[in-house]
């Protein structure tokens, strides 16, 4: 049906934008090359398999000419049979935060003004558990974990009924077949709608262009996930869309020193996650907004 | 083709005269432009950073996304919507003294729509992206997102408002009556769609269960009843200045019983306010929170408590004053009274909606927002850019309304030169 839908859409739009450009030849031709081809740019969804490679070769010569380093953007698309699930055991969380930074660097976040994290780590007096507004952000002892306190990472969810997506005015972020709730940077208009109606503090804004040292990129990047961002767009975790579409594990995962994160597809039996929704008392953020996180909070039973 | 060439001379010879209109004026109204085009300078030398650096220029963080511009959007939609129901009663009951305002109130309506669209303009990061969000040629996310009807509707009834006036002081400027049946529709289509762009805007924040503080269904009542004093106060004392600088006779009666419509709005508002408050200190559930930092403060943070506390007072004051005939029909107290309403019903409508809604996140942080420089000049400078608008149309509207710029006195006045 959207396909349908887009032929004509997408006829209308070529004659308004062609009319468009044309009657502002004198002001295209003052900004660069590099301008117009981003203010023409379609939606990623809408954009057939070539026009998709030719993007992304011309995005890895920007980003070479821009950062210096040779980017490999990929595309690569939902495996079938796939849904992401995400697991975190609270018992074992000590609160380290080593799980923030490594995702910052993976993800090429902005590092310093502004700091951009996708995971925080909040921090809860033990005997409440869900109290979030007497969290702690910022809290900063010379040790973790504490005697008195338990911490909880939240990062975007990735709801399978996802409110971010139902606000967008613009169809800019969406949820893929394997359940990865996505953004194209390139066609979100930065209203940041998305981030009031996300329960779960999941979305954050680049308020100004991002900045990440140029020997510090990671340059294995994917057009939905980690790849340079631009200002005052959104973004988001994509469970590392770059590493779980090529079976590898979300670097947060990794970089977990306790163990406390697991990860795995819904949909196979065998997966680690199955076997934690099995096994262990397993609950979900705000159960009773209805968004269906596919992120599942747990403790060693 | 002699026809077709006489209607393009005639529109030119209009277009021409508009302008000579438009850029002669007194020593005031030279002044008066001049101040606001350099304010709209100066908002203009501080959204360009913005543009360029980002809205890290501004003081809105991760925690609270919406900040001063989005609070003078809703607070505008409100405006533009009120001067639009105002009309009702001189078309429906053929209020003498109203119906004078009718053309005006629906400019009026434009200028604020115009402004509450530039805030949103200003508030967008990629406004370079815009027509992604046009239907057709973008990818409209309609019906599902709120925000894709805002801008629809908003767009009609801006429409609405330039048409219906620009229609009926073009048939003035000719001495012909208007057309009932082209424009009495769609001046009943416009009263709905006040309502609508009320609604629809309310149910932008309404819709968000993430926000417990606008997932009240109590909010669309609450935003009509506000708007219907902010919005009449605004169009008493523009009339009141209109008044005195033009040939405008606008009997006091007019004023006095819009005044007395608003003594009712206002209660309606001061009830559901009551109502909201009830229900949130009696539950006393997680969900006061916004609530009460909005008006106690929240662990200690507290920024908005003495703004809330005197548009709440101002909001009483103005109520007390509406209340009484007496004070009401006199004008020095009630233009005090129109003065307060406009304040706090901003400061209620504005602020005090947007920024609690953030506040604290889902999360449970509290980040103080309070808008600074850049935010403020740009929002001066958007407020500037609607007062000269409005301006101008009065410029023109008022000597068309007066009979001074018609075309009759054209065809009396034109030189020999013309003949032909
Ligand atoms: S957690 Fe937030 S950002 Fe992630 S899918 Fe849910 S609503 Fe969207
Ligand atoms: S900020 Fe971007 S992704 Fe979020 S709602 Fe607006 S356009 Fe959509």
């Amino acid at each position: 049906m959207r396909d349908k839908l887009y032929t004509r859409r997408e006829w209308i739009r070529n004659l308004c934008l062609t009319a468009l450009s044309g009657s502002a030849i004198s002001l295209i031709s003052s900004c660069g090359k590099e301008e117009v081809e981003d203010f023409l740019q379609k939606h990623f969804l809408e954009m057939t398999r070539e026009e998709k490679e030719a993007l992304i070769t011309r995005l890895e010569a920007r980003y070479l000419k821009k950062y210096g380093r040779k980017f490999k953007v990929s595309a690569q698309e939902a495996i079938p049979d796939t849904l992401w699930g995400y697991g975190l055991d609270l018992s074992r969380c000590i609160g380290c935060r080593r799980c923030v930074y490594a995702c910052v660097e993976e993800n090429n976040s902005s590092r310093l003004k502004p700091q951009s994290q996708w995971i925080r780590v909040i921090r809860l007096k033990k005997g409440s558990l869900v109290d979030l507004e007497n969290s702690e952000h910022y809290y900063n002892p010379d040790l973790v974990p504490e005697k008195d306190f338990l911490y909880m990472p939240v990062q975007c969810q990735h709801c399978e009924n996802p409110p971010c997506v139902k606000v967008c005015p613009v169809h800019a972020t969406w949820k893929e077949p394997d359940g990865l709730v996505v953004v194209d940077y390139n066609w979100c208009i930065g209203c940041r709608y998305c981030i009031a109606a996300c329960p779960y503090r999941g979305r954050i804004f680049n308020w100004a262009e991002p900045n990440v040292p140029s020997d510090q990129w990671n340059t294995s990047v994917h057009y939905l996930g980690n790849r340079p961002r631009m200002r005052n767009v959104v973004d988001k975790c994509t469970y590392c869309i770059q590493r779980v579409r090529v079976g590898r594990y979300p670097a947060c995962v990794e970089a977990c020193p306790t163990g406390s994160r697991k990860f795995g597809n819904l949909l196979d039996p065998q997966s680690e996650i199955r076997y934690v929704i099995e096994n262990k008392r397993t609950f979900r953020l705000k159960e009773d907004l209805r968004t269906e996180p596919k992120f599942y909070y747990f403790f060693e039973a | 083709m002699q026809a077709l060439r006489e209607t393009l001379h005639e529109t030119w010879r209009f277009y021409r005269k508009t302008l000579t209109l438009v850029l002669t004026g007194t020593r005031e109204y030279y002044l008066w432009c001049l101040l606001l085009l350099s304010i709209m300078f100066l908002g203009l030398l501080f959204y360009l950073p913005q543009v360029y650096t980002g809205l890290i220029t501004t003081n809105m963080k991760d925690q609270v996304v919406w900040g001063l511009y989005i609070a003078n959007f809703t607070y505008l939609v409100g405006v533009a919507a009120a001067a639009v129901l105002l009309v009702v009663p001189a078309y429906i009951y053929q209020f003498g003294p109203i119906k004078e305002i009718v053309v005006l109130g629906e400019l009026f309506a434009a200028s604020s729509i115009i402004m509450a669209l530039l805030f949103v303009m200003v508030d967008l990061g990629r406004v370079d992206r815009f027509w992604h969000m046009l239907p057709l040629i973008g990818s409209m996310n309609f019906p599902n997102s709120l925000l894709a009807w805002d801008v629809i509707v908003l767009n009609i009834y801006l429409v609405l408002n330039l048409l219906i006036p620009v229609y009926l002081l073009v048939k003035t400027y000719y001495g012909k009556e208007p057309n009932r049946k082209f424009i009495v529709p769609l001046i009943l289509f416009s009263i709905p769609m006040a309502v609508a762009i009320h609604t629809v805007t309310a149910f932008l924040y309404n819709g968000l269960p993430a926000r417990p503080f606008w997932n009240a269904s109590i909010l669309a009542p609450r935003f009509l009843a506000s708007a219907f004093c902010s919005g009449p106060a605004i169009i008493i004392i523009v009339f009141q200045i209109l008044r005195e600088y033009t040939f405008i006779k606008l009997e006091d009666r007019a004023l006095f019983k819009i005044a007395e419509l608003m003594a009712y709005a206002m209660f309606l508002n001061l009830f559901l306010l009551m109502s909201e408050m009830f229900k949130e200190y009696y539950s006393n559930t997680v969900h006061i929170a916004s609530l009460k930092y909005l008006y106690e403060g929240l662990h200690g943070k507290n920024a908005l408590v003495p703004w809330i506390w005197v548009g709440t007072a101002m909001n009483l004051i103005a109520f007390v004053i509406f209340l009484f005939p007496a004070m009401r029909k006199r004008l020095s107290t009630l233009n005090i009274g129109c003065i307060l309403i406009i304040a706090g019903v901003w400061i209620e409508k504005g602020p005090g909606l947007v920024i609690p809604g953030f506040v604290p996140d889902p999360l449970g942080e509290i980040y103080e927002y309070m808008p600074n420089f850049t935010e403020l000049f740009i929002s001066f400078g958007i407020w500037a850019t609607g007062l000269l608008i409005f301006t101008l149309l009065m410029k023109v509207a008022i000597p068309i309304a007066s009979g001074e710029f018609s075309h009759a006195k054209y065809i009396e006045e034109r030189p020999a030169s013309d003949w032909q």
